[in-house]
């Protein structure tokens, strides 16, 4: 076995293309290719940017009633492709710059286990399903209340320029540092005051995007014996499944998970039929509270049962839907064709009094649509995991920034899905009980009330709407996931089953939500968990022993401290007076968006470490605009004067009210309502400004770092110095005929040769 | 006929990518991946089964989670 370090560098140049190779026994392991481009490539991106700008135009400015979704997944993909083709490239050549002589940290430390060179291919569909979750689906829902355009222009511009270029970026910067976390890199890039803010951030928005999740979910499945049906059958199946892999057939991931779909598939339909028997609807009719409790119950489970048990065929179950039902929705829109029934921008947009989440579109449209636009949780991904399978450099535009637009593409579809709905149904479903009263005439009367276009609806039509999915009602089911099932299904049983099949459809899609939220609800509360005893045992004296993770005690006390966390905010959300998710969403938003501020400053840092002042402004423009939005939305958060934005204000008008004596105040009908909302409102507003503070931080060390760097003192780049590599890969999704040649080369060689075995298809 | 017998190799060819694919992104030819990777780095050495395999596999995770975002 050669040493990897052997060899020579050498470079032939055949017309534009130069072939590097890192050993002269070995066929090239990088070509750079100099080709102009062709005639034929400039008409094709003409011909693609034509067809964008005519769809935009289409979106933007046709003001009839017939505005088609297909338009919107037209002007999507079209932006797509010029932002991959031209924006990715500019970043690729003037930041990243990738070496594919250079071996990625999976090649150097390949192990079969967690260090992998995985087919891009591949890789790009396990990444997207790592950096895809509930998150995209959610967002744009609730964004419909200010029309279908400002969501579309941001999930789309966002996503090309500020959430790919984020993922793209990370997963740079962390590639070249053996594929270390985003929490590391900041304490070796910022120093110690930097990183602890960082990590300590990560920790307290790691838990109220699991509350939020959690509260999604149990806004779903609250009074549906079928969804709760069905959803608790997957347990079974997941443990099924585990057990099938550990003793029955281990290693047959594909066959256990086409199982475990087809008996998924058999849950929801039988949920059906339990839920129409007196015992099913008196055993699943749960409440929202004895639903938190469930689900905090079978997180802190979940969190220390094996993995093999429920999270790993859970995950599979996952991954599997995911791709499986993305790719059928997308296939749905195409063939149905949806008209939209949302107005292009309400009035709520100027306004700000959107029952769904209050305050206006600046900030907090942006703060709302955070995955799919802009996700700071993918660099959690983009560092760590995915560094230790990339084969190649220059495949980290395809997955980084290739992998994001495919989630910004995901947005979008939800984005449809909400916009082809009946308008007041749609606010019947998404405005909180304190607005709807509950039942279907109260909600219908205050959706007539709200000066929406298109005729009016009646209390009968309501509850028919909710009669044809299988549901009593479907008034106030906020959070997002109700409305997104609910457009599915009205896309879906066109194309698949007809009439018939609503009802399947709309509880498959709330099966398939809180299967992926349920999913991450299990992996971050271990990973917070873990990120949780990692502080401690920093701290030092007893604390120590917490850094041996198979101390089952210090492992569960910092399982219960996690679960605890998110679980009282979740209790607190469910039992909001005010309705959870309009308070809590804005939250959850905010902590996301200024995880992204964190991860941009640490890119920022380095592009500045590494001289590159003059393209600091890609990721320096994001981040000045999610700074921007971040902040301004914080700060009214903390400090406006309007109660239903502010929540000090209401803090104050809530606890002066109990002040004067009053048992009943707004939307507190009794005394211990009036506490609940005095106690969340102290909560959430606290929440805001610890974010805030952190993120704070981490900016100002932040800028003390660049500026240091760029007066040329400072510590240097931790970057590693580069391994040759002696592997090779085509760079984009479909190889040029010259990496064909050379991958033959390759092919041809003896099996002994270091390579990637086994990820190439034949 | 010969139509029929290149549409019937053009649906195999499509069925074998597929499961490449999916055997590929859900971890089927893993274990055959790290019995390739031992024989090149460690010839000659006895390898572990495709149970004990997975067995590490999974307890790796438990010691390094990964997280899944919303």
């Amino acid at each position: 076995m050669a040493s990897p370090t052997a060899g020579e560098r050498t470079e032939e140049t055949v017309g534009d293309i130069t072939y590097v190779r890192t050993d002269p026994e070995l066929p090239p392991v990088a070509i750079i290719d100099r080709s102009p481009i062709t005639t034929k490539h400039k008409i094709v991106f003409g011909v693609i940017a034509l067809l964008g700008a005519i769809a935009w135009a289409m979106i933007a400015f046709f003001r009839g009633e017939t505005v088609n979704a297909v338009w919107f997944v037209i002007a999507a993909v079209c932006t797509y492709l010029i932002g991959y083709r031209f924006y990715a490239r500019l970043i690729e050549m003037k930041i990243v710059k990738p070496r594919d002589d250079a071996a990625t940290p999976a090649e150097v430390f390949e192990n079969g286990t967690d260090y992998m060179p995985t087919d891009r291919r591949v890789l790009f569909g396990h990444h997207f399903a790592a950096i895809a979750g509930a998150g995209p689906l959610v967002g744009p829902v609730l964004a419909m209340q200010m029309g279908y355009l400002p969501g579309t222009i941001w999930i789309i511009v966002g996503a090309v320029f500020a959430g790919c270029v984020q993922d793209y970026l990370v997963l740079s910067i962390s590639v070249r540092r053996r594929g270390r976390s985003l929490g590391q890199m900041a304490r070796d890039e910022l120093g110690t005051t930097g990183g602890i803010a960082a990590i300590v951030g990560v920790l307290v928005i790691m838990v109220i995007l699991l509350a939020v999740l959690a509260l999604v979910v149990v806004n779903a499945l609250a009074e549906s014996p079928w969804g709760v049906f069905s959803i608790a059958m997957t347990i079974p199946i997941a443990v099924f499944m585990g057990f099938y892999l550990r003793y029955l057939r281990p290693g047959r991931v594909s066959e256990v998970s086409l199982i475990g779909v087809v008996l998924l598939l058999l849950a929801v339909i039988s949920g059906g039929w339990v839920a129409e028997t007196a015992w099913g609807a008196d055993w699943f009719t749960l409440s929202k509270v004895t639903l938190s409790w469930c689900i905090i119950v079978y997180g802190l489970a979940a969190s220390v049962l094996p993995v093999w048990l429920l999270l790993a065929p859970r995950d599979y179950l996952s991954t599997f839907m995911k791709v499986g039902t993305i790719i059928l929705l997308a296939i749905g829109i195409l063939l149905a064709r949806p008209i939209m029934d949302a107005p292009a921008v309400s009035s709520f947009a100027s306004s700000g009094t959107g029952p769904v989440f209050a305050g206006s579109l600046f900030p907090f449209l942006f703060i709302t649509i955070a995955c799919g636009a802009l996700s700071g949780f993918h660099s959690l991904i983009s560092s760590g995991t995915t560094p230790k399978l990339l084969e190649k450099e220059s495949q980290m535009r395809l997955i980084g920034y290739g992998g994001m637009l495919t989630e910004s593409f995901v947005a979008i579809m939800a984005l449809i899905t909400a916009a082809i709905l009946n308008q007041h149904l749609y606010f019947a479903i998404n405005a909180p009980t304190a607005q709807t009263g509950a039942t279907a005439q109260t909600a219908a009367d205050y959706v007539n009330g709200l000066g929406l276009s298109g005729s009016p609806i009646t209390g009968a039509e309501i509850t028919a709407a909710a009669e044809s999915v299988g549901e009593e009602s479907i008034v106030s089911r906020t959070g997002g996931a109700p409305t997104l099932a609910f457009g599915m299904s009205e896309v879906l049983h066109k194309v698949f089953g007809g009439e018939g099949l609503k009802a399947f459809w709309y509880h498959f899609a709330i099966m398939f939500e809180a299967l992926f939220i349920l999913t991450t609800v299990d992996a971050g509360t271990r990973v917070a968990r873990f990120m949780l005893s990692d502080g401690l045992a920093n701290l030092g004296g007893p604390l120590k022993k917490l850094r041996n993770p198979s101390w089952r005690v210090g492992a569960w006390s910092c399982s219960v401290i996690v679960v605890a966390a998110w679980g009282s905010i979740l209790l607190m959300g469910v039992t909001d007076p005010l309705g959870g998710i309009n308070t809590l969403f804005p939250l959850f938003g905010i902590a996301n968006q200024l995880l992204a501020a964190i991860a941009l400053t640490v890119v920022t840092v380095v592009v500045i470490k590494r001289g590159l002042l003059k393209w600091a402004w890609i990721p320096g423009v994001p981040l000045v605009w999610d700074l921007t939005v971040t902040m301004t939305a914080s700060f009214q958060k903390i400090f406006s004067g309007d109660p239903k934005v502010g929540y000090w204000t209401q803090h104050f008008q809530y606890s002066n009210a109990k002040d004067a004596g009053k048992t009943a105040f707004g939307a507190a009908k009794n005394a211990d309502q009036l506490d609940a909302v005095i106690r969340n409102t102290f909560i959430q507003g606290t929440l805001s400004i610890v974010f805030a503070v952190l993120v704070c931080i981490v900016f100002v060390a932040g800028v003390l770092v660049a500026l240091k760097a760029i007066r040329g003192e400072g510590r240097p780049l931790t970057e590693d110095d580069p391994t040759p590599s002696r592997i090779f890969a085509p760079s984009g999704l479909i190889p040029t005929a010259a990496e064909k040649e050379v991958t033959k080369q390759w092919e041809a060689l003896p099996a002994s040769h270091a390579r990637s075995v086994g990820t190439h298809a034949n | 006929m010969g139509s029929v017998t290149g549409v019937a190799r053009k649906i195999g060819w499509y069925t074998r990518k597929l499961s490449w694919y999916s055997a590929s992104l859900m971890g089927d030819n893993h274990y055959r991946r790290y019995v390739d990777l031992r024989h090149r780095t460690h010839p000659g050495e006895a390898v572990m089964s495709e149970r004990d395999y997975w067995r590490m596999r999974h307890a790796a995770t438990e010691k390094n989670p990964q997280t899944r975002c919303c």
